[in-house]
C-alpha cells in the first residue's frame, strides 16, 4: 500500500541493506518499460489535477484534414503521450508548432496565471532554442518579483548518445540547467524513479526539468501501480560496498551498477550512488558514502568542463577531503560534440569498462 | 488589411473615463520626470528607462482592461504599470531599492510587477514578455473566460526583430487566443532607428502574414489609441482571436536616464513630437469641446503633484531589504535546504 507523497524508507530489490526514500519495491506494481511508466504517470497526473496540461511538438499530431481532429500519429516523441489526446482532448494535450521559445514562453505565462503546464521539448538539445524563456522568465520570475508569484512548470526531454542521433540530438548538458537558480533538475534512472520523480515534478510549485536518457526509455523495471511523489533533491544507493564510491546520474547510474557488478567479481566492493536530482542535489549521500569508502569515481555522460561531475568533485573536496585515500576521479564524455559513427559514439560515452579500469588504477596506485 | 485609426471619440467617452485618461497620462508623465530627478540625485539604485512622451499608449489600452486582464511589459514599463493601476509609492520605492517596493527591492525599475493587478512584470529581455501574455491568454481560453480575461503584450519596435515575438503571434493566431499585441513604435531601439532595423515602414502590416488584423494608430493621440484598443479588446473578448496594434509614438528622453538622444536624433524631429504631445492634445480637445474645464484639469494636476511628493517621501523613508532577502524567493519549496543553494 502506498500513499501519495509517501516518503517512508523501505528496503529495495534483493539487497536488504539498500535504502530508498519512497514506497519501496514490495508494493503492488508492474515490471514494464520506462516509456510505459512515463506515459502512465502523465495520465495519473492529468487525472489528478485539471490544471495540468501538456504541450509540445507532435504530442498528438498530425491532424485529419477533414475533421481537424488530432490523429496521435506518433503517440508523441518516443510514444510518451500515446493515447492521451483521445482521453483528455486537444486542449489538455496541446500540439505545438516547432516554436520552442514561443511555446515554452507561453507555458511560463500559463504557469504564472495559474495553470500547471508540462512541456515536452522532444530532444534535450532543443533546450537552447528556448533557453532565454527558461532562464530569464521561468527561473527568475519568483525572485525578481519579490516572491509574488510561482512558476509550476514541468519540462521534459530526451538526452544522451547511443542511438546514432549525432551531435545535435545527443546532448547531456545537465549542468547548463542545474546552474540556473530557480530551476530544479531531476534525472530518473529507471521506471521506479521516473514514476516518483515525474509526479513530484508536476506537483512541485517551482519549474522542474526532468531529463530522460534515451538509453533508459526502452529498459524495463519495476514501478508501483499507485502514484507516489519521490522527494526532489534526494539520491539513493543502488548497492552498498566499502571499497569505492561510484556516483552516477540518469543512465550512468546503470553504468555504475554494471561496473560494480564487474568489480565484485574481482573482489572489489563498490558502493553505487544514484543522484536522481541534480538541483537541488543530495550532498549528504555523497559525503556519507565517501566518508565510508574513502574513494570516489563520478560518472557523467556530459562533457567534463563545468559539469555535474566537476560540481560533485568540488563537494567531495570541500566536505570530505580528510577522508580521501585517493584523488577524486571523473569518468565523463570528452570535451567534444557527440559523434555519429558507432565506434566513435561508444568511445564518447562512459562505459562500464572505463569505470572498472579507473577503479583498478585508483586501487593499484595506493 | 492595414487599417488606420484617428480617434474622434471624445464626446462618446464618459466624463469619468475622460478624467481617468488624463489622470493616468499625467501620472505617468510626472512619475517619469520625478523618477529621473531622483535618479540624478542618486536615489535610484540603477538604470531607469523613462517612457514620457508615450503615455497615450498604455493609457488608451488599459482603459479597456480590468484586474482580471493580464499585461506583459518591457524595460520601459513604468507607464504600463501605472495604467494597470499599480501604486506609485510601491513603484518609487522599488526603483529606490527599498523593502517596501513592489518587489521588495529585488527587481528594480526593469522588473516591476503586481500579479494582484494583472501585471505580469516588466521584462528586460527585449521581446521576452510577449509569449507570457500569450500564455496568460492560453490560461484564459483553457478556463473558458476569454470574455473577462485577455492578454496584452506591450513591446517596442526593437522587439519586432526578435524571433520569439513572431513565434508568439503565430501561436496566438493558430490557437485563436485573446491577445492584443501592442507594438509601441517609438522609432528607436536604444539608439538604432526603426527605419534602419525594421524591414517595413508599417509594422502593423506584418499582421497580414499571421492572418490577424493589423491596425496602425497615432500613439500620440489617446483617443485614437482608445478607439483602436477598444475594438481589439472586444474582438479578443468575443473569442475572435488576436490583433496587432502598431502605436506610433515617441520617447522624449534617451534610451536610459543618462543617454543623450541628441547624439542620434534631429532637433526638428523632437520638436515635431513635442508639438503633438499627448497631454497638450488631450487638454486642447476636451476644453475646446467643453467636455472638461481647465480648472478640472488643474485640479487633477495638483492632486498628482501631491501624489508624487508622497511617493518620493514614502520611498526615501522606507527601509532597505534585510540581507537575508538575498536568499529568499529563489524557490517556493526549499525542501532540501542543504543542497544546491550555495
Amino acid at each position: 500500500m502506498t500513499t501519495a507523497d509517501a516518503t517512508q524508507t523501505r528496503s529495495v530489490l534483493s539487497d536488504p541493506g539498500v535504502l530508498v526514500p519512497g514506497p519501496g519495491y514490495d508494493v503492488s506494481g508492474t515490471v514494464e518499460r520506462y516509456r510505459d511508466t512515463f506515459n502512465r504517470t502523465l495520465r495519473d497526473e492529468l487525472d489528478r489535477d485539471a490544471d495540468v496540461f501538456i504541450m509540445g511538438e507532435d504530442i498528438s499530431g498530425g491532424f485529419d484534414r477533414d475533421t481537424n481532429e488530432p490523429l496521435d500519429a506518433w503517440g508523441g516523441p518516443f510514444a510518451a503521450t500515446k493515447g492521451l489526446v483521445q482521453d483528455f482532448g486537444p486542449d489538455r494535450i496541446r500540439d505545438a508548432p516547432i516554436s520552442e521559445a514561443g511555446f515554452v514562453g507561453a507555458a511560463v505565462g500559463a504557469a504564472l496565471t495559474g495553470l500547471r503546464p508540462v512541456v515536452d521539448l522532444m530532444y534535450f538539445d532543443f533546450v537552447t532554442v528556448a533557453y532565454d524563456q527558461l532562464l530569464s522568465n521561468a527561473a527568475k520570475s519568483r525572485y525578481m518579483f519579490g516572491g509574488q508569484t510561482k512558476v509550476p512548470l514541468t519540462l521534459f526531454a530526451r538526452s544522451g548518445g547511443g542511438t546514432g542521433h549525432a551531435a545535435q540530438h545527443s546532448e547531456s548538458f545537465y549542468s547548463m540547467l542545474a546552474h540556473i537558480p530557480g530551476l530544479k533538475v531531476v534525472v530518473p534512472s529507471d521506471p521506479y524513479t521516473v514514476r516518483g520523480l515525474l509526479a513530484s515534478a508536476i506537483r512541485d510549485d517551482d519549474p522542474v526539468f526532468l531529463v530522460n536518457d534515451k538509453k533508459l526509455i526502452n529498459m524495463e523495471g519495476f514501478a508501483p501501480d499507485e502514484s507516489f511523489a519521490f522527494p526532489l533533491g534526494k539520491g539513493r544507493y543502488l548497492k552498498h560496498g566499502d571499497d569505492v564510491t561510484l556516483i552516477g546520474m540518469s543512465y550512468t547510474s546503470v553504468v555504475c551498477k554494471q561496473a560494480a557488478d564487474m568489480l565484485a567479481e574481482e573482489g572489489i566492493e563498490a558502493e553505487v550512488v544514484d543522484m536522481l536530482s541534480l538541483s537541488p542535489f543530495d550532498e549528504e549521500i555523497i559525503v556519507e558514502s565517501v566518508m565510508k569508502t574513502n574513494r570516489v569515481v563520478i560518472v557523467d555522460e556530459d562533457t567534463p568542463r563545468a559539469s555535474m561531475a566537476s560540481e560533485f568533485a568540488a563537494i567531495v573536496a570541500d566536505k570530505a577531503f580528510d577522508y580521501l585515500d585517493a584523488p577524486v576521479k571523473r569518468v565523463t564524455g570528452p570535451h567534444t560534440p557527440v559523434p555519429y559513427n558507432k565506434g566513435l559514439e561508444t568511445a564518447f560515452m562512459p562505459q562500464p569498462d572505463d569505470v572498472v579500469s579507473t577503479v583498478r588504477a585508483m586501487l593499484d596506485g595506493e | 488589411m492595414l487599417r488606420q485609426r484617428q480617434g474622434n471619440c471624445v464626446m462618446r467617452i464618459t466624463k469619468e473615463k475622460l478624467r481617468w485618461l488624463y489622470e493616468t497620462m499625467y501620472r505617468i508623465r510626472r512619475f517619469e520626470e520625478t523618477m529621473l530627478e531622483q535618479t540624478f540625485r542618486g536615489n535610484a539604485m540603477g538604470v531607469t528607462h523613462p517612457s514620457d512622451g508615450q503615455e497615450a499608449v498604455p493609457t488608451g489600452i488599459c482603459a479597456h482592461l480590468t484586474e482580471k486582464d493580464w499585461i506583459g511589459s518591457t524595460h520601459r514599463g513604468h507607464g504600463h504599470c501605472i495604467a494597470k493601476g499599480l501604486d506609485t509609492k510601491a513603484m518609487m520605492a522599488e526603483i529606490m531599492g527599498r523593502y517596501t517596493g513592489q518587489c521588495k527591492g529585488k527587481g528594480g525599475s526593469m522588473h516591476i510587477a503586481d500579479f494582484s493587478k494583472g501585471m505580469l512584470g516588466a521584462n528586460a529581455i527585449v521581446g521576452a514578455s510577449v509569449p507570457l501574455a500569450v500564455g496568460a491568454a492560453l490560461t484564459s481560453k483553457y478556463r473558458g473566460m476569454e470574455d473577462e480575461s485577455v492578454g496584452v503584450a506591450f513591446f517596442g519596435d526593437g522587439a519586432t526583430s526578435q524571433g520569439v515575438v513572431h513565434e508568439s503571434m503565430n501561436l496566438a493566431a493558430i490557437w485563436d487566443l485573446p491577445v492584443i499585441f501592442a507594438c509601441e513604435n517609438n522609432q528607436y531601439a536604444e539608439a538604432t532607428p526603426a527605419w534602419y532595423a525594421v524591414s517595413t515602414e508599417d509594422i502593423a502590416a506584418r499582421a497580414d502574414s499571421y492572418g490577424i488584423p493589423g491596425v496602425q494608430v497615432d500613439g500620440m493621440n489617446v483617443f485614437a489609441v482608445y478607439e483602436a484598443a477598444g475594438e481589439a479588446v472586444a474582438r479578443a473578448r468575443a473569442g475572435e482571436g488576436p490583433t496587432l496594434l502598431e502605436l506610433k509614438t515617441y520617447r522624449y528622453h534617451g534610451h536610459f536616464h543618462a543617454d543623450d538622444p541628441k547624439k542620434y536624433r534631429k532637433p526638428d524631429e523632437e520638436e515635431e513630437y513635442l508639438e503633438r504631445d499627448c497631454l497638450k492634445h488631450f487638454e486642447g480637445l476636451v476644453t475646446q469641446q467643453g467636455a472638461m474645464t481647465e480648472e478640472e484639469l488643474q485640479g487633477i494636476r495638483d492632486e498628482i503633484e501631491q501624489e508624487m511628493q508622497d511617493a518620493v517621501d514614502f520611498a526615501l523613508n522606507s527601509p532597505m531589504p534585510p540581507i537575508d532577502e538575498l536568499y529568499s524567493d529563489v524557490y517556493v519549496d526549499y525542501s532540501n535546504p542543504l543542497a544546491g543553494l550555495r
